[in-house]
């Protein structure tokens, strides 16, 4: 018995040795260009400090001092405060926090729904596949930032509805997405070769699509990941999402703009981390596009 | 044979304007279901002065625009006020219709994005090319972050940076300085009135040479018609710079090097137009970020667009305004890529065929 | 000649020292498997090995007299194209698909020919044209019948023609040369996309490109292996002739004996970047040296034959990064000695006009 269980355990890793070569060669390539590194230790103190806020934040986000507002940055404020006298470095990072989080749900939502859809729609074909595009074609007919605001008008101005206008904004790439993969897969012989065998649509979309469509996604959910970021703060600028007194990187910036030419930092240092964030977010997912170019990988 | 009398070209342009129309059955419906999910559908008919209303004229207004019956008959009369050019009252604008507000602000955005898009196409472009022929050397480099950080910044952040440095800061050091906002300086405009044809500031004072106003528009377009141009040009020289250098791989440059042609002649004959192709088509959907990065920069620049007024629209709750901005948009969109359809089919005489 | 590509994984040493010569007028092919460095050469020879990361890094090409690798860029694309010319393998990848046929020939033409006399010619012969259609009677003929005279006097002292003439002419000229690789249609196809012809006919377009400007040398790299066996023996026919026609030598790359045995004058084996054998056609298949050279004659199934098994040369191609010491194609050699794996042995010459690069045979002659 323990025989087996040690040779199976063997021929798993033995298996899955090629992936695991081309997932190293993958490192190693991504190693190879600086910028892409810097990419990488972006994304790594962002998630970091909104991963740490409670304890790298000097002060709480709703804390305010009020008897020292708009302070320029010193020792002890190192970003300055704002008009209420709320530290904006400690706000910055709390909003790193949030804008994580709203970012993280909002993709892998999309993902989810878009695979779902998709693979269903690349599937069946015909009437339901062409539904499903015309739907994702009007979807498509708008900017992001544009079909968010009135779809976050329509439900009321709150967070939890700014993240369901995102999602709503950003499902059909994947749909198109997954839907193309599987289009693309269907045609493939293998593909016939398993029908022949009696595998059910499920397993094919499960064996072979999904592994290969899963480097496409990365790559786009990367750079998506700072598409939503952006996004999400342009309409916290505007005045949806975050409620007055959160910490969002767009909302604070907005807050600074009614005191730019005296207290320039309020809405500088805001500015700042998303800049920062989504460059991260840019060269790693440019630098992964790259990278899994199967032309490029000589 | 010449392009525009190819035959498939004709048959492929035609079936592109049919695609459009199930779209905008598709848009249409999308706004027509956030009108009514919006606050009460009533209020779309209601002017600002008529705050308070008895019983008996809300029924009214709701019998006349049909608000109690079935969906699908409100859908059917909605759309046919909107071919007919009802589309209902802008609040925010003093209860203008709809219509109205929007051929008023309208020239505006168009202004800004123009500008922003010709800066955008005519350095993007060349730049894009120069470093995909440097790969790898200093210029590259360069280029290469300049254009991550255009499309990672906030736009409107960018915004109010430059009128910070180019306003304020030159201000108050007494230096001369660009305009914070508007289109165009209230004194000017009163001592050299402008004769408004197209809306279009620029081109009308040029063409009835009213040259302070001329130079004055200019002044205010330019930063935030930099800022919104930014963004755009960064995605076009990744764009141009990453199919420069997909084409420069293929197999046919070595053939045009073989015939002994310069390197600038294979650059710019052989494969510039190969790498066109792709660039058009992200340009068509780069200028939906710019239509969304107008929203942004009018708020900052206070720039009396459709951006703008949307803004505030959405704000008051203001549904008509915002289901007419909407539309708007979507059909400016959708135009676009239709141009850029027809672009690429001028450009690739593959695509005629299928 | 020596090409390295410097690659992250190592120096591929593709080519290994190649010496080949070729003589005016006559076919020489360049036999090998894939892989062993048949289109590094032809490239190598154009100078068109792409930077990083190959490079040549020893020998001279010796053209008409003057070194190549001493030339420099500029002089060098004066050659190509109209001294020095490509046919390529594939007609698919090979040809621009934005561009019309015409525009593409007609640029080969543009940039290396003086079309001065051309152009005047093309002038005349319009003129004629227009002749032949008008009424005799008419007061017009008189004077268009004089101007072709006029037009004649300038025509051996052509004055500097205008952009539109000097267009004009070059058309002219690519309808001649596509009519000369035998493409029905050419004044239509001269204003068609690649896309629209077969595979055929756009390799007799590229062939046009290539012969447009009389070269003195044609290097044809695989010219036929993407295109079908019939096709395949209409463009080797039409190679031969234009080739007589217009006196051009000509360099064949194929892995393909067959094309070898019909087209060539003369052969050189290569295998993983050298030259093993280099001899006269019929004398190489009659009585083939190098061992690899032996083995892939024996390789093709021959029809008059019963043969059981198909014969293969044991073993693989080297890498080329870590190539074999000594001859490279001794691992798999038969006739492997002690000293094969040593130094590798040099070209001589075995028999007249016969030379092979193997220790079996020591040089006969001086």
């Amino acid at each position: 018995m323990e025989e087996l269980a040690a040779s199976k355990r063997g021929t798993w890793w033995q298996e899955r040795a090629p992936q695991i070569r081309e997932f190293k060669f993958t490192l190693y390539l991504l190693r190879q260009s600086p910028l892409v590194v810097v990419g990488f230790a972006l994304i790594g103190l962002f998630i970091g400090v909104a991963l740490f806020a409670p304890w790298i934040a000097p002060h709480g986000p709703e804390e305010r001092f009020w008897q020292l507002p708009q302070q320029p940055p010193s020792w002890e404020f190192l970003f300055g405060t704002d008009t209420t006298g709320g530290d904006i470095f400690s706000r910055v990072i709390w909003a790193a926090r949030l804008d994580l989080a709203i970012a993280l749900t909002v993709v892998m939502s999309a993902i989810i729904i878009g695979s779902v859809l998709g693979s269903v729609s690349g599937f069946l074909g015909r009437a339901f596949d062409e539904i499903l595009m015309r739907i994702t074609d009007v979807f498509l007919a708008f900017p992001a930032l544009i079909l968010a605001m009135a779809v976050a008008a329509a439900l009321g101005r709150n967070l939890t509805n700014l993240t369901i206008a995102l999602i709503v904004v950003w499902w059909p790439t994947y749909a198109r997405l997954i839907r193309g993969q599987v289009l693309a897969e269907k045609e493939k012989l293998y593909v016939d070769a398993a029908r022949a065998v009696g595998a059910g649509p499920r397993r094919i979309i499960f064996r072979h699509v999904l592994p290969n469509s899963i480097f496409p996604i990365i790559v786009q959910a990367t750079l998506d990941l700072g598409g939503v970021i952006l996004t999400a703060a342009g309409l916290s600028f505007i005045g949806f999402g975050a409620g007055a007194g959160v910490a969002e990187w767009g909302l604070m910036i907005a807050d600074g703009r009614s005191y730019l030419f005296q207290s320039p930092w309020i809405a500088t240092f805001p500015g700042l981390a998303i800049l920062f964030s989504s460059l991260g977010l840019n060269l790693v997912g440019d630098g992964l596009r790259d990278v899994l170019d199967p032309r490029l990988r000589r | 044979m010449r392009w525009w009398a190819d035959v498939r070209l004709r048959h492929y342009v035609i079936r592109r304007l049919l695609l459009i129309i199930p779209v905008l059955i598709g848009v249409s419906m999308m706004t027509f279901t956030l009108s009514h999910v919006i606050g009460d559908p009533v209020a779309a008919y209601i002017t600002s002065q008529e705050v308070r209303l008895s019983e008996e004229q809300l029924r009214k207004i709701v019998v006349a625009h049909h608000l109690n019956e079935p969906l699908y008959v409100q859908y059917f009369y909605y759309i046919s006020d909107l071919l007919r050019g009802d589309w209902g009252i802008s609040r925010t604008d003093s209860d203008r219709p709809v219509t109205e507000s929007i051929q008023h602000y309208f020239p505006a955005t168009a202004e800004l994005s123009m500008v922003s898009m010709i800066f955008a196409l005519a350095l993007g472009i060349p730049i894009g090319i120069i470093s995909a022929v440097r790969k790898d050397k200093p210029a590259d480099h360069v280029t290469r972050v300049f254009s991550l950080v255009g499309v990672s910044m906030p736009v409107f952040w960018l915004a109010l940076l430059l009128q910070y440095a180019f306003y304020y800061q030159l201000k108050i050091h007494n230096l001369p300085s660009l305009p914070s906002g508007g289109r165009v300086d209230q004194f000017v405009w009163l001592d050299h009135p402008l004769k408004v044809i197209t809306g279009l500031y620029t081109v009308d004072s040029l063409i009835t040479g009213n040259f302070a106003v001329f130079f004055d528009v200019l002044a205010h377009l330019i930063l935030p018609g930099f800022a919104l141009s930014y963004v755009f040009m960064a995605v076009f020289v990744r764009m141009m710079r990453s199919s420069m250098l997909e084409v420069m791989r293929q197999d046919y440059i070595t053939l045009a090097r073989s015939k002994g042609l310069s390197e600038r002649v294979v650059i710019y004959r052989h494969a510039l137009r190969n790498a066109m192709i792709p660039t058009v088509t992200v340009a068509g959907l780069a200028f939906g970020g710019l239509l969304a990065g107008a929203v942004l920069t009018e708020t900052v620049f206070s720039w009396p667009g459709i951006g703008r007024w949307s803004t505030s629209a959405i704000v008051r709750d203001d549904i008509a305004s915002i289901m007419g901005f909407m539309l708007i948009i979507a059909v400016v969109y959708m135009l676009a890529n239709l141009i850029v359809d027809l672009l690429y089919a001028w450009i690739d005489p593959r695509i005629r065929l299928g | 000649m020596k090409t390295y590509f410097y690659t992250y994984a190592g120096v591929v040493r593709a080519l290994e020292g190649i010496d080949l010569d070729i003589y005016k007028g006559e076919t020489v092919g360049l036999v090998g498997e894939t892989g062993c460095g048949k289109s590094v050469t032809s490239l190598s020879i154009m100078r068109l090995v792409p930077d990083p990361p190959g490079r040549i890094v020893g020998g001279e090409i010796v053209f008409k007299g003057e070194d190549l690798l001493k030339k420099s860029e500029e002089e060098m694309q004066r050659i190509r194209g109209s001294q020095i010319t490509m046919v390529f393998q594939d007609p698919m990848t090979f040809i621009n698909p934005v561009l019309t046929v015409g525009d593409q020939v007609s640029e080969v033409i543009t940039l290396h020919q003086d079309l001065a006399r051309e152009a005047v010619q093309t002038k005349m012969d319009e003129i004629q044209e227009k002749v032949a259609q008008i009424d005799p009677s008419s007061p017009d003929r008189q004077r268009l019948m004089e101007r072709v005279k006029e037009l004649e006097t300038t025509r051996d002292n052509p004055p500097k023609p205008s952009k539109g003439e000097i267009k004009k002419a070059a058309m002219h000229r690519t309808i001649d040369m596509l009519k000369l690789v035998q493409l029905p249609n050419p004044e239509e196809v001269v204003r068609q996309y690649p896309h629209e012809l077969s595979g055929g006919m756009r390799q007799r377009v590229i062939i046009a490109m290539a012969l447009s400007c009389s070269p003195d040398l044609l290097i044809a790299d695989e010219p036929t292996t993407s295109l079908d066996v019939t096709i395949q023996a209409q463009i080797l026919a039409l190679l031969s002739e234009l080739k007589k026609k217009i006196g051009a030598s000509v360099l064949i790359i194929t892995h393909d004996m067959g094309i070898v045995a019909e087209t060539c004058d003369r052969v050189g084996v290569m295998y993983a970047g050298n030259i093993v054998e280099v001899s006269e056609t019929k004398a190489l298949f009659k009585k083939p040296l190098h061992p690899y050279t032996q083995g892939l004659l024996r390789a093709i199934p021959k029809l008059h034959e019963d043969v059981k098994n198909l014969e293969i040369i044991p073993g693989s191609v080297p890498n080329l990064i870590y190539p074999p010491p000594g001859c490279r194609f001794h691992p798999r050699c038969p006739f492997r000695m002690e000293i094969c794996d040593k130094e590798f042995p040099p070209l001589l010459e075995v028999d007249p006009g016969h030379s092979v690069a193997c220790y079996l045979y020591p040089e006969k002659k001086r």
